[in-house]
């Protein structure tokens, strides 16, 4: 048994990353685990029949394009708060928390559209789905928004530049990770309505 | 403990230098110190097994004495005793109900997992205190304020919610279905949802203090195995409470917006419902996603705690410490891929449930490796037998006869016969019931010392020990032949079976000994409240244990060492070390201290050992010179 105990490691720090930012992270993983059993749940209940088929509103093309744009704002901004250019730090940030809540009404619109083709929250679980999978999502969107708005309000107060990184990394990779877990919904609807 | 040693976190700060500002209000009620929010999970845990216990005494009088005139208990339940002075029988539904659901999540998960988790991860790798002091607050008032309402939940009129602690959909998702599926159901799924969050919020935390803020030397092959359970059970919270809340998202989405996720098909004396298209079995499929793990989340800390009390009371390193994470680890993931067999009789495919039957019983291995571990670890050692090694040893009986019987329910074929009677029952209490009750006991018994400052009577503790585990043993072993004489759980009587006559004795037997064991739990409970302020006062080590909460003061303030955090230098189970001077070595002894009792291997790590220590004393030196 005492063989096994070999230690090389004596000298260092046992690893450590930013607690918050690790923290944040375990979050993420509960999103997903969310989003896996939702769509999980999805496929187990088409594979049952008596599954309504219709077509995906148009307009989520578009509002993926939007969720795109936003990340690509913030992540300009992201780099520009490494090189401590302020100005375009403020102006990244703007515009992907603009392009953000244009995707919140794209999102909106889509149920508007879901409506017009008669796919009610209420009815065959295949509409229902959709509906939870937009909302849940949005909902977490709308957590990321204000996120950004913090974090936006705090670049006017100095407070993010290249040598105050966290909260803005941590603003950075959630948006991200929002975005992507959009485009896996978009993805898995294409391919499974 | 013998060398001077630096060891810095980034998030923890020197909480100790201004403790003294503490107010009644920030240092027991919104306190951030992980001690005190340890100490409040196992005081709310207690409440509620109190609460929960109770419960099931009143459904085993009806079980047990179902003829019997319950008016006396009229003062408490008030309308639940019809006119006749019988239980009423929408109410014992209830009760189980809210029996499975307090002991699951309130008191097994919350209370065990919450208080050991809080109290010794800090302590036991050498940090100040949790990754984030204010989520963990919140993560104890966010199970609080679910206390709260699930509490409300049972004084409602129509009752608390009915349909069994799964919650099954399509009893759970419609009003008509029982009384209690209407606001009870409700206030329980709302309930649930604070739980989720306060889980999650906790599981985060202590997943991050582990991994990021261990002291220096603290590797992972050198953590004590309370910690790699109390990691892996946050690992597996993490990952399944998320698909609960799925689930009763969706379930929240029937009963209250009309939606079909689980519903079809359904007719009410006579008319159809409007839902069409969901699926009763999909609510199954994502509930024992969950539900399952649950199981491992309430029995791994308190394999974790016995890890600890059997190798500290044995005088022996705990017998295969790799195997025992091996296990673990295979214990976890083995958890995720299990959940049908939950689900053998609900119209699945038979294939499905061969490959399920086949996973569940690979759980067996790890499981057995575990419980031989425990049994070499015992074999030949020093015991001392404190209340805190009984109640460990309580636990491996447990695991063993509970887990065998999980052998025949594991079987698909066996189970057509055996789902959804006793014999479920008294398996599932053995083995992760008692068995975690017992954990969370030998836990209190052991750290006790720690978190108060004072020591448990022991003789009190045996007499709780004895009566305790005998009566779990004269509950639920009866049980097992109700079970196979098929009788269903959840029946509010049998009294029309022919068959069940000749079994009335037996349940007389179980509820009279449910009553006294239950009855025992007060001598625990004036020994903890006695204890906390009357007790013996505790030496700083009084177990003679290696792990670094012991080099904590008696009464460590927020951010538990006044000095720098120790270093470690060694694994947490130096115990009989040949050639040692005492039959226990700390960790934060370094080996170039011991020549007498190093390996040849450690030997050479003492070279290296030099260096560092070189290292930290020019630290030490610098920062003294700049005060």
């Amino acid at each position: 048994m005492e063989k096994e105990l070999k230690y090389v490691d004596m000298e260092e720090q046992p690893i450590s990353m930013h607690p918050k930012k690790f923290a944040m992270w375990l979050f993420m993983v509960t999103v997903v685990m969310i989003f896996a059993a939702l769509t999980s749940a999805y496929i187990v209940r088409q594979a049952e029949g008596n599954w309504l088929d219709y077509e995906l509103p148009e307009i989520f093309w578009f509002t993926t394009g939007l969720v795109v744009i936003s990340s690509v704002c913030l992540h300009w901004a992201y780099l520009s708060a490494k090189k401590d250019n302020l100005a375009q730090l403020r102006i990244g940030m703007a515009a992907a928390v603009v392009f953000g809540i244009a995707f919140l009404v794209g999102q909106w619109y889509s149920w508007v559209a879901l409506v017009d083709r008669e796919v009610f929250f209420v009815g065959n679980p295949a509409g229902s789905f959709l509906y939870v999978f937009t909302g849940l999502h949005a909902a977490h969107l709308i957590s990321g928004v204000i996120f950004l708005i913090i974090v936006l309000i705090s670049t006017f107060r100095y407070k993010v530049h290249s040598q105050s990184m966290n909260t803005m990394e941590m603003a950075t990779s959630y948006w991200h990770f929002l975005g992507g877990l959009w485009i896996y919904l978009f993805m898995f609807l294409l391919l499974n309505h | 403990m013998a060398t001077a040693s630096v060891a810095t976190h980034d998030s923890a700060h020197d909480h100790h230098d201004h403790e003294h500002h503490d107010n009644f209000v920030t240092k027991y009620i919104f306190s951030t110190d992980h001690k005190m929010i340890g100490k409040q999970y196992l005081v709310t845990g207690i409440f509620w097994a109190i609460i929960g216990g109770f419960l099931s005494i009143l459904f085993r009088l009806q079980l047990g004495f179902p003829d019997m005139d319950m008016e006396f208990l009229r003062p408490i339940l008030g309308g639940w005793i019809t006119e006749e002075g019988q239980l009423d029988q929408t109410f014992y539904l209830a009760l189980v109900t809210m029996h499975g659901t307090i002991m699951v999540f309130f008191v097994l998960t919350a209370g065990l997992s919450g208080t050991f988790s809080n109290f010794l991860i800090p302590l036991q790798i050498g940090a100040r205190d949790m990754a984030s002091g204010f989520m963990n607050m919140l993560s104890y008032w966010l199970f609080f304020i679910s206390g709260v309402i699930m509490f409300i939940s049972l004084f409602l009129k129509t009752g608390p919610a009915g349909g069994g602690w799964v919650v099954y959909p399509p009893l759970s998702a419609l009003e008509q279905a029982i009384p209690g599926s209407g606001l009870g159901m409700t206030l329980w799924l709302v309930a649930m949802t604070f739980f989720i969050a306060s889980s999650l919020l906790g599981g985060i935390n202590y997943i991050t203090t582990i991994i990021n803020l261990r002291t220096k030397g603290m590797s992972f092959s050198r953590l004590p195995l309370t910690i790699w359970a109390f990691f892996l059970t946050a690992v597996i919270g993490l990952l399944s409470f998320p698909v609960l809340f799925s689930a009763a998202l969706l379930l929240v989405f029937d009963r209250s917006f009309g939606t079909s996720f689980y519903l079809s098909d359904i007719y009410i004396s006579g008319e159809a419902l409007p839902n069409t298209g969901g699926s009763p079995v999909l609510y199954q499929h994502l509930f024992w996603f969950l539900g399952h793990p649950e199981v491992y989340i309430v029995l791994l800390p308190a394999l974790g705690i016995t890890s600890e009390v059997i190798a500290t009371n044995s005088r022996k390193p705990i017998f295969g410490y790799k195997a025992m994470i091996i296990s673990m680890l295979g214990i976890t993931i083995l958890s995720f891929i299990v959940w049908a067999h939950h689900m053998f009789v609900s119209g699945m495919n038979p294939f499905l449930g061969s490959i399920f039957m086949f996973l569940t019983l690979i759980i067996a291995i790890p499981s057995a490796v575990k419980v031989f571990n425990y049994l070499t670890t015992l074999w030949r050692g020093n015991l001392i037998f404190t209340p805190g090694m009984l109640f460990s040893i309580g636990l491996v009986s447990f695991f063993i006869s509970g887990g065998l019987t999980g052998i025949f329910l594991g079987n698909s074929a066996i189970d057509i016969q055996l789902h959804d009677t006793y014999f479920v029952v008294a398996h599932f209490h053995l083995v992760m019931g008692s068995a975690s009750f017992f954990g969370m006991l030998a836990g209190v018994y052991h750290w006790f010392p720690k978190m108060f400052g004072r020591m448990m009577d022991a003789r009190l503790g045996y007499v709780h020990f004895w009566i305790t585990f005998v009566g779990v043993y004269m509950v639920f072993f009866p049980m097992h032949y109700i079970g196979i004489a098929g009788f269903p759980r959840r029946y509010y009587s049998w009294t029309n079976f022919e068959f069940s006559n000749m079994y009335t004795d037996l349940n007389m037997f179980v509820s009279a000994a449910a009553i006294v064991t239950f009855a025992a739990q007060g001598i625990f409970l004036f020994n903890f409240f006695y204890s906390m302020y009357r007790g013996r006062k505790a030496t700083q080590n009084p177990w003679r244990s290696t792990t670094l909460e012991w080099t904590a003061p008696i009464h460590p303030g927020h951010g538990n060492w006044p000095g720098e955090i120790p270093s470690v230098y060694r694994w947490p189970y130096d115990y009989s070390k040949p050639g040692a001077e005492e039959d226990f070595i700390p960790q934060t002894v370094p080996l170039s201290a011991t020549p007498e009792s190093n390996l040849p291997h450690e030997q050479e790590q003492v070279k290296l050992e030099i260096e560092i220590m070189k290292e930290e004393e020019a630290v030490l030196a610098s920062n003294e010179s700049e005060h």
